[in-house]
C-alpha cells in the first residue's frame, strides 16, 4: 500500500473520521484529509481494525462530507524535523511554520511521542536555578531538570509570573544560558502577543521557539502541540546540549480537548467527564521533563494551568499535582490585595528542593529558614483567622507579633517588582528580618546557631 | 500463529485459536509483550505491556504457551526492574536512554556465576519436595539466598551438585517423581505471578515491624506479615514516609515498587541508597533492596502487572525464612490501570469508573501479605504497604474507602499538617491500627511496661487539645482556664518533640525504638510536672518562656539514638528549671496560709 487516497469515509462525528474498508492501516499513523475544495487538514488513526478505521481530525470534521472527502494515510507517525534553525521561529500544533519563513527541512526527524526515558538512565536534578523570586527560590526552589507547575485561575497574572521566570532564570553567579521551548494552547491572541514582546524585549528571541495555538485555532491540534514541543525541547536539551526552560499555557485546555475527543470515542468517563487515562495521558507530556546520565542539556519544565473555579481538586491541577515535582499556587486574596506575585506560600510546595538547596548550592541555613518560614505563616493565619473573631485587641502579645509578621511577609517577602531579581543571598537575609519579628523560643525549626548568627532579636512591643 | 484484527490503545484483538486466559503472546512484526484477558470464539483480547503504536492490523500474533511468571534465584537483590521484570541497566545497554518496545531480556544475569555451597544432610536417594532448601549462595554480604526446590515438585534426588561455581542456568540437582520423570532444577525457577507462591500454614504475626518512624511505631503500630496503607493528597509526603519506611525498617528485604509515580524519585532511591547504611547491618542499604519501576509514562499495562511481579519476588524471599516488606506507591495507578483496560473493554463501570471487581482485586492482593510457616518449615513473613492517592485528597473515593476495610493499619496522611510542614503528616484523628495490642505485649516486653498507658495519654492529650483549638477558633484564648491552655501547650510539645520528625536530619531520620519511648516519655513527663506548677498558681506563660522548653523541643535532633541515656540530661534540665518556680510559689502559699 503506497499512499494511496480514499474517499470511503462511513460516518463523522465531532473530530473523528470513520473509515470502513481500509486494511492493514497502522495505529498511531498520520492522515492528510482533503476536503470537497481541496483544502487539507491533519489527523491521525487512533483505533484500527481490518473492518473501521477511526481518524481524529485535527481541524474537525466541519463542512466535510463524506462522498468527496478524501484520506490518505502517510504510514507513518507524526513527525518533527529538527535542526538548529527551529531557534527563533514560531510553529503551530503539527510543526508547521506560521512566521510565513520556510518550512524546516532536515534530515533528523522525530516521532513526536517519543519513548519513556528509562528510570535507569535518569539523573536526579540538583542544581538550584535562582529564578529572583522569593517565594520560589526561598520557599519552593526549582532546580534543573524539574517539573514546576503554576497553579492559577482565571484572571491571575501567571503570564506575568511565567514571562518573568523566562527573564531572569539562570544558576547563581553565571548568565542565563536557557534555551526555552514556548507551547501555547488555546490562548488569545493578546496573550501570545504579550509572551513574543517579552521575549523581544529582554533579547531572548533568537533563543525560543514558539509553538503557538490560539483559542480560535483547531482545538483538536491542542492533543499534539504539547508533544510536538517536547520533541524540540528534547532534541534542543539531549542532541545540542543545551539548558531548556519549556513553558506550556495552559494545560486546562489540553485536558479539555482530551474530554472532547475521549467523550466522542465514547470512553467511559471518570471524574467530571475526564477519561480514566487523563493521568496516564499527562504523565506522558509531564515526565519528559528531566535530566539524563552523561547529557550535558536538561530540560526543566513549568506548566501553567488554570483551576477552574479556583478548585485545587478538580482532576486536571489534581492528577497534574500528583505527576509533578511540587507545584506554586497563586491566590486570589492576595490578588486583590495588590500583590504581587500572588504565590499562595501554604500549598506551594517543591519535592526535589531538598536536595537543591543549602550548604552546596545556597547557603547552610536554607532548608531551616524555609522551613521555619512556612511555620511561622501558618501560625500567623491561623492568629489573623482568631483576630477577625475577637478582634486583634483581644490577641496575646506573641499573637500580635505573628500578625506583624503575617503583613511583613506577604508585603516584603512575597510582594516585589516585577522587575525586581532577587539573589538567594538577598532572599535569605530578607527572610531573616522577618523572622526576627518573632522571639527566639518560638523559632524551633532553625539552630541556636543559625539564631546567634542571623537573628536580630529585640524585646519590645511590636510595631 | 495467529493474525491481528483489531488495535484499540493498549487492547489488541487476535485472531488465535486455542490459546488460554491468562496465556502470554507476543504481538506484531516487532514482537511486543501481551497477556490473554478474555476469550470469544476463536478470538482472544490481549492487553499489551508496550505502547501499540504503528501495530497494523493483519500482524502476526503468537502465543508463548506459559501465563506471566517472573525468574527466581540468585541476582535480584540491587537491581531495578520495570513492571514484568525486565532489568532497567540491561535495556539501557541495548537502546540507550529510552525503552525501546519488544525487547526480550531475561531477569537474571545468564553470565554471572554464583558460589553454591550444598546442603550438608542431603544426598542423592533423599526424598524431597517443593519448598526444600538445596544448598544457599551468599548472594550479598548480608543475604544469603537459599536456592529452593520449586514447589510442586516432589520425589526422590537423584543428583545433587558439589560446591563450587555455578551460572542460573547450570543445572544443580535432579530429582525423579513418582512417576519416574526426571527434574532438572536449577538456581533459579519461574512462577506466574498471578498465583500467591504456596506455604504450609499461616502464622500469627507478633512481631513489630519497626520503621523508625515515630508516629508509625509508637502511634500506629505495624506487625510483620501486616498489611498497611498510607493514603493521601498529593504534596503530603506520601513519599516521603514510604522512602524512609524502605530505608529504616527492620525487615531482612525491602522491595520498592514504583507503580505509575514519579520517575526522579526512583532515581532518588537509585542514587541514595547505595550510600546509605542499614542500621542493623550496617551494610549498604542497596544490599537488601529491590525495585520495579513503571513510572507513570510506562505503559499502563504494565503498570497493572507490576504489583503481582513485586509481591511474587516478595513471597519467593519469604520462603526462604526472610521478613519481607513490600511498599507499593501508589496502588491507585494499579487501580487506574485496572479501570483503563475495563474502560477499553467496554465493561460496565461502578463507581467512578471503576470496574464491579475492584474491590476482590485489591483484597486478592493483600491477602498475600501474612506470616507463615514455609514449606521448608521455617518461618517468613510478607508486609504490605501500599500508598493510596485518592482524588482532591477525598477518602471516600472508590480506592481509599475499599483498602480502607482490608489493612488494619491506615497511615492517614493529613493536608492541614502537611502545608504548616507537619511531617510526616500522619493525622492523629484518622489513622488507626488494629495491632496495637499485640505491638504492646513486644513493647512492654522489649522496651517499657508502661507503652500502652504512655501511648493512650499522648493520644487523649492531642485529642483534648483539638478539641479545646475548635473552641479557641470559636472565641478566642481569653475562654481557655490555665489547665486547659496547658493541655494545648503540652499537645504542642507532643507534636514538636515527638510527631514531627525531619526526614533530612541526619540524627532524628531514624529513632531507635528506646529513644522514641524516652522522648514520648520525656514530654509527658514536663506536661505532667507542668500540671502540678499550674497548680501552685504558676501562670502557663511563665513556664512555657522558659528556654528549657526549647531543649525539649529540640531533644529529638541532639541526641542520637545510640545516645539515648543522655536524654536524662535534659529531664534534669526541666527540673532544675521547675524547683525553683516551684519553691517560689509554695513558699508563696504557705504565706498565705
Amino acid at each position: 500500500m503506497k499512499e494511496k487516497e480514499y474517499r470511503m469515509a462511513s460516518a463523522a462525528r465531532g473530530a473523528l473520521l470513520f473509515m470502513r474498508g481500509v486494511p492493514n492501516v497502522a495505529l498511531g499513523d498520520r492522515v492528510v484529509v482533503r476536503d470537497h475544495q481541496g483544502r487539507k487538514r491533519n489527523g491521525q488513526v487512533i483505533r484500527t481494525s481490518q473492518d473501521v478505521v477511526l481518524v481524529q481530525v485535527f481541524e474537525g470534521t466541519d463542512d466535510l462530507d463524506l462522498q468527496r472527502t478524501w484520506v490518505r494515510f502517510l504510514e507513518q507517525p507524526f513527525e518533527l524535523p529538527l535542526s538548529p534553525d527551529i531557534l527563533g521561529r514560531i510553529f503551530n500544533g503539527v510543526g508547521e511554520a506560521r512566521d510565513d519563513r520556510p518550512p524546516i527541512v532536515s534530515r533528523l526527524t522525530r516521532n513526536v511521542n517519543g519513548s519513556a526515558v528509562n528510570p535507569a538512565s535518569r539523573s536526579y536534578p540538583r542544581e538550584f536555578i535562582q529564578t529572583g523570586i522569593s517565594t520560589i527560590d526561598g520557599l519552593n526552589s526549582l532546580v534543573r531538570g524539574q517539573k514546576l507547575p503554576i497553579f492559577s485561575g482565571s484572571g491571575l497574572p501567571h503570564n506575568r509570573l511565567a514571562a518573568q521566570i523566562v527573564r531572569q532564570a539562570k544558576l547563581p553567579g553565571e548568565e542565563a544560558d536557557f534555551a526555552i521551548v514556548f507551547a501555547a494552547m488555546g490562548v488569545s491572541y493578546a496573550d501570545a502577543r504579550f509572551f513574543e514582546e517579552e521575549f523581544e524585549s529582554s533579547g531572548v528571541l533568537s533563543n525560543v521557539v514558539m509553538f503557538v495555538n490560539l483559542a480560535d485555532d483547531p482545538p483538536m491540534e491542542r492533543l499534539i502541540l504539547p508533544r510536538t514541543a517536547l520533541t524540540a525541547a528534547e532534541y534542543l536539551a539531549f542532541d545540542l546540549d543545551r539548558h531548556v526552560l519549556v513553558v506550556i499555557t495552559d494545560m486546562t485546555h489540553y485536558a479539555e480537548a482530551l474530554r472532547e475527543v475521549a467523550t466522542a470515542k465514547g470512553d467511559v468517563p471518570a471524574r467530571k467527564g475526564y477519561p480514566g487515562y487523563l493521568y496516564s495521558d499527562l504523565a506522558e507530556i509531564y515526565e519528559r521533563a528531566g535530566r539524563i546520565h552523561d547529557r550535558h542539556g536538561s530540560i526543566t519544565m513549568m506548566p501553567v494551568l488554570s483551576m477552574p473555579s479556583d478548585d485545587i481538586t478538580h482532576p486536571i491541577p489534581d492528577l497534574t499535582g500528583y505527576i509533578t515535582e511540587g507545584q506554586i499556587v497563586l491566590g486570589r486574596d492576595l490578588h486583590n490585595q495588590g500583590v504581587y506575585p500572588p504565590v499562595h506560600v501554604p500549598p506551594s510546595l517543591s519535592r526535589l528542593m531538598k536536595d537543591g538547596v543549602g550548604k552546596d548550592y545556597t547557603r547552610e541555613d536554607h532548608p531551616r529558614v524555609a522551613s521555619q518560614l512556612y511555620a511561622g505563616y501558618t501560625r500567623a493565619l491561623e492568629a489573623r483567622n482568631l483576630a477577625s473573631i475577637i478582634g486583634a485587641e483581644e490577641l496575646s502579645e506573641r499573637d500580635r507579633r505573628y500578625l506583624s509578621f503575617a503583613d511583613a511577609f506577604e508585603k516584603r517577602f512575597v510582594g516585589q517588582g516585577e522587575d525586581e531579581d532577587r539573589s538567594i543571598i538577598e532572599t535569605l537575609d530578607n527572610a531573616w528580618d522577618l523572622l526576627s519579628i518573632l522571639p527566639p523560643e518560638a523559632l524551633s525549626r532553625v539552630t541556636e546557631a543559625d539564631l546567634a548568627k542571623y537573628h536580630k532579636w529585640e524585646t519590645g512591643s511590636p510595631d | 500463529m495467529g493474525e491481528i484484527i483489531e488495535i484499540n490503545g493498549p487492547i489488541v484483538t487476535v485472531q488465535l485459536p486455542a490459546v488460554r486466559n491468562g496465556e502470554q503472546v507476543r504481538i506484531g512484526a516487532i514482537g511486543l509483550l501481551g497477556e490473554v484477558i478474555g476469550l470469544d470464539g476463536e478470538r482472544a483480547v490481549v492487553q499489551v505491556y508496550e505502547s501499540t503504536e504503528s501495530v497494523k492490523p493483519g500482524e502476526t500474533a503468537e502465543a508463548l504457551g506459559h501465563p506471566l511468571s517472573v525468574e527466581l534465584g540468585p541476582g535480584l537483590l540491587g537491581q531495578i526492574f520495570d513492571g514484568v521484570q525486565r532489568p532497567l541497566p540491561v535495556i539501557m545497554e541495548q537502546s540507550g536512554d529510552h525503552i525501546a518496545r519488544g525487547l526480550a531480556v531475561p531477569a537474571l544475569d545468564r553470565a554471572r556465576s554464583w558460589p553454591f555451597e550444598p546442603r550438608g544432610d542431603l544426598s542423592a536417594g533423599d526424598a524431597i519436595s517443593g519448598g526444600a532448601v538445596l544448598g544457599e549462595v551468599q548472594e550479598t554480604a548480608t543475604i544469603r539466598q537459599r536456592i529452593l526446590v520449586p514447589p510442586g515438585i516432589k520425589g526422590e534426588l537423584v543428583e545433587h551438585a558439589p560446591a563450587g561455581e555455578y551460572t542460573v542456568d547450570q543445572v544443580i540437582a535432579r530429582v525423579r517423581d513418582t512417576q519416574g520423570h526426571i527434574h532438572k532444577l536449577r538456581l533459579y525457577h519461574r512462577w506466574p505471578v498471578r498465583r500467591a507462591r504456596p506455604y504450609r500454614a499461616r502464622v500469627h504475626a507478633a512481631d513489630s515491624l519497626l520503621t523508625g518512624q515515630r508516629i508509625l511505631d509508637t502511634f500506629f503500630p505495624l506487625l510483620k506479615g501486616g498489611k498497611a496503607a498510607v493514603p493521601g493528597p498529593f504534596g503530603a509526603g506520601k513519599t516521603v514516609v514510604q522512602q524512609q519506611i524502605a530505608r529504616w525498617s527492620n525487615a531482612d528485604i525491602v522491595l520498592y515498587v514504583g507503580c505509575g509515580e514519579r520517575g526522579n524519585e526512583l532515581v532518588d532511591i537509585l542514587e541514595t541508597f547505595p550510600q546509605l547504611t542499614d542500621p542493623y547491618t550496617g551494610r549498604s542499604l542497596m544490599e537488601r533492596t529491590l525495585l520495579v519501576a513503571n513510572t507513570s509514562n510506562m505503559p499502563v499495562v504494565a503498570r497493572e502487572a507490576s504489583i503481582y511481579v513485586g509481591v511474587t519476588m516478595a513471597e519467593y524471599f519469604r520462603d526462604q525464612g526472610y521478613d519481607v516488606v513490600m511498599v507499593a506507591d501508589s496502588t491507585s495507578r494499579w487501580a487506574e490501570a485496572l479501570r483503563e483496560v475495563a474502560g477499553r473493554l467496554g465493561q460496565m463501570p461502578v463507581e467512578e469508573g471503576y470496574p464491579a471487581y475492584l474491590a476482590s482485586r485489591l483484597a486478592a492482593f493483600y491477602e498475600r501479605a501474612g506470616r507463615v510457616e514455609t514449606l521448608a518449615g521455617e518461618q517468613g513473613s510478607v508486609t504490605l504497604i501500599g500508598a493510596v492517592s485518592p482524588p482532591g485528597g477525598d477518602f471516600s473515593e472508590p480506592v481509599t474507602s475499599h483498602t480502607k476495610e482490608i489493612v488494619r493499619t491506615f497511615w492517614a496522611l493529613s493536608k492541614e499538617l502537611a502545608d504548616a510542614r507537619h511531617y510526616p503528616a500522619v493525622g492523629w484523628d484518622e489513622s488507626f491500627s488494629g495491632y496495637v495490642d499485640i505491638a504492646a505485649r513486644w513493647w512492654a516486653e522489649q522496651i517499657d511496661p508502661s507503652w500502652a498507658e504512655r501511648r493512650t495519654q499522648a493520644l487523649n492529650l492531642l485529642a483534648h487539645a483539638d478539641e479545646l483549638g475548635r473552641i479557641v477558633n470559636l472565641v478566642g484564648p481569653e475562654a481557655l482556664s490555665q489547665e486547659q491552655r496547658w493541655v494545648l501547650e503540652g499537645a504542642a510539645l507532643v507534636k514538636e518533640g515527638v510527631l514531627q520528625q525531619s526526614a533530612l536530619d541526619p540524627v532524628d531520620s531514624y529513632c531507635s525504638p528506646e529513644k522514641q519511648f524516652a522522648l514520648l516519655d520525656l514530654v509527658l513527663k514536663v506536661y505532667e510536672q507542668g500540671r502540678e506548677l499550674l497548680r501552685l498558681g504558676v501562670p502557663v506563660e511563665q513556664i512555657s518562656r522558659l528556654p528549657v522548653m526549647g531543649s525539649v523541643r529540640r531533644a529529638k535532633s541532639a541526641y542520637p539514638s545510640d545516645r539515648v541515656d543522655e536524654l536524662k540530661a535534659v529531664d534534669r534540665e526541666v527540673r532544675e528549671a521547675f524547683d525553683p518556680i516551684r519553691m517560689e510559689y509554695s513558699a508563696a502559699e504557705e504565706k498565705t496560709a
